[in-house]
């Protein structure tokens, strides 16, 4: 599937450099919010989050040449993962905490648990406890925080979580259950406090 | 197998990570185990909180912006040979699609400024409380919502169980005539489709890429579609081609 195709509409004379970054694009920027969501999920400042998001483009763009998969997604959130390491080594001042700001302490929070049928009524009824989850997930340690945000909101598969984080897939399946039962807790304990 | 072992193995089954005959094993514990059994109730349903759309982020349309003119282009603005190499590089595209996407851009510079106003439509939807006039999963509400509202009778289908699960409805505008806006999800991308009466003759269907939005448009007995999502190629063709299945079985 390697640029099939090219050549039959390419004949200018800068068809390789352009072709590869026409290709980068068609590739690339579809993932945008999902990159995006999981430098979120990664770094407590929507500005830094965005910073990444950009400088993440910029790196796989220099490094296309060197992506030989079949899946670009794992490959530019692995990018993304290793650019928002710096960032938080260079600020030294990472906490995690919701990115839009603290939850609105007037916000409804309901069992989670009710059955989730995920219809559009079910959705407006959780806002609020959506809210409260996003909270939840910012306090987890980055490790779990990861490994839940890249299953369960980016939809990967474990194979793809590994890669991403560089971990056995068996490492990815421990940090999945110890994230989701953390966030199980903290759920029960948010609701017990009200 | 004890409750130990069904325990680390939850998360993978959950996750359809399981093979057929482990998957199997969890589960004829689970039917017998009271305890196990509302732990696998509980992380399902947190795995459905979780898939919420509002868990996730919509990249700013400024650093959309700012990605877009970094990468290298040969044009500022989006040219017709730009549209043909989205086209040639779409995932699982073939090339007859391909080349009959061609010959519908080819014919018309209006065919590029539908696209542009397509994906913008997209975008403006995606802002808060844009999504949707009716907000229903019920196409017995979202059909009629329409009626009186716009001059045509778009097709409304339930496609939840091929796993597109609908939304809602509004009004939107494309190419200056008034469209109705059918709104899917699946997973957390959302897909409008929008409808639009068309006098025009039979259009083949064609896939393009733009501004890192997928559109597919086709055309069904007088009426144009398209459908738009930041949905992978692959994805989104398999929504046109479900939806376009269930509108000629007629449900």
């Amino acid at each position: 599937m390697r640029r099939a195709g090219r050549g039959t509409i390419e004949n200018g004379p800068a068809a390789g450099d352009e072709s590869s970054a026409a290709r980068f694009r068609a590739l690339a920027l579809p993932h945008l919010d999902d990159v995006y969501t999981f430098a979120c999920y990664l770094l407590p400042r929507k500005a830094d989050a965005e910073d990444a998001v950009q400088e993440c483009y910029l790196r796989a763009l220099r490094y296309f040449d060197s992506f030989s998969g079949t899946e670009i997604r794992p490959w530019l959130l692995a990018i993304l993962r290793n650019v928002c390491r710096s960032l938080k080594s260079a600020s030294r001042s990472f906490v995690s905490s919701e990115p839009e700001g603290a939850i609105d302490a007037a916000a409804e929070i309901g069992p989670l648990w009710s059955e989730a049928s995920e219809t559009p009524e079910d959705i407006l009824i959780r806002r609020g406890n959506e809210k409260a989850l996003r909270q939840l997930i910012g306090n987890l340690p980055p490790q779990f925080r990861e490994a839940v945000v890249l299953r369960d909101i980016n939809g990967l598969s474990y194979r793809e979580i590994a890669q991403i984080v560089d971990a056995p897939i068996g490492t990815v399946m421990s940090r999945l259950a110890r994230a989701r039962n953390m966030l199980r807790d903290a759920w029960l304990t948010k609701e017990g406090e009200r | 197998m004890n409750c130990e072992e069904a325990k680390d193995l939850i998360h993978p089954l959950i996750d359809g990570e399981l093979d057929a005959s482990h998957a199997g094993k969890v589960e004829a514990h689970i039917a017998q185990c009271a305890g196990c059994t509302s732990e696998l109730a509980a992380f399902r349903s947190l795995q459905a909180g979780m898939a919420a759309p509002s868990l996730r982020y919509r990249a700013p349309g400024s650093l959309r912006q700012k990605i877009e003119r970094a990468l290298p282009r040969p044009a500022a603005r989006a040219s017709r040979r730009d549209l043909l190499r989205g086209f040639l590089s779409g995932a699982g595209l073939s090339a007859v699609a391909a080349s009959a996407a061609f010959v519908m851009l080819a014919g018309s510079d209006a065919g590029q400024a539908i696209l542009g106003e397509v994906v913008s439509a997209h975008i403006r939807s995606l802002e808060p409380d844009h999504l949707t006039d009716v907000l229903s999963s019920d196409r017995h509400t979202v059909k009629p919502w329409f009626n009186g509202r716009i001059d045509t009778a778009p097709p409304v289908i339930d496609l939840a169980a091929q796993g597109f699960t609908l939304i809602g409805g509004r009004l939107d505008a494309i190419g200056g005539k008034t469209a109705a806006a059918i709104v899917y999800r699946r997973r957390a991308h959302i897909i409008n489709l929008f409808v639009v009466a068309a006098p025009a003759k039979q259009r083949p269907p064609a896939m393009a890429t733009l501004q890192g939005f997928n559109i597919r448009h086709w055309s069904h007995q007088g009426l144009s579609l398209w459908a738009v999502s930041d949905m992978n190629a692959a994805e989104l063709q398999e929504f046109a081609e479900k939806f376009e299945a269930a509108l000629r079985m007629g449900t």
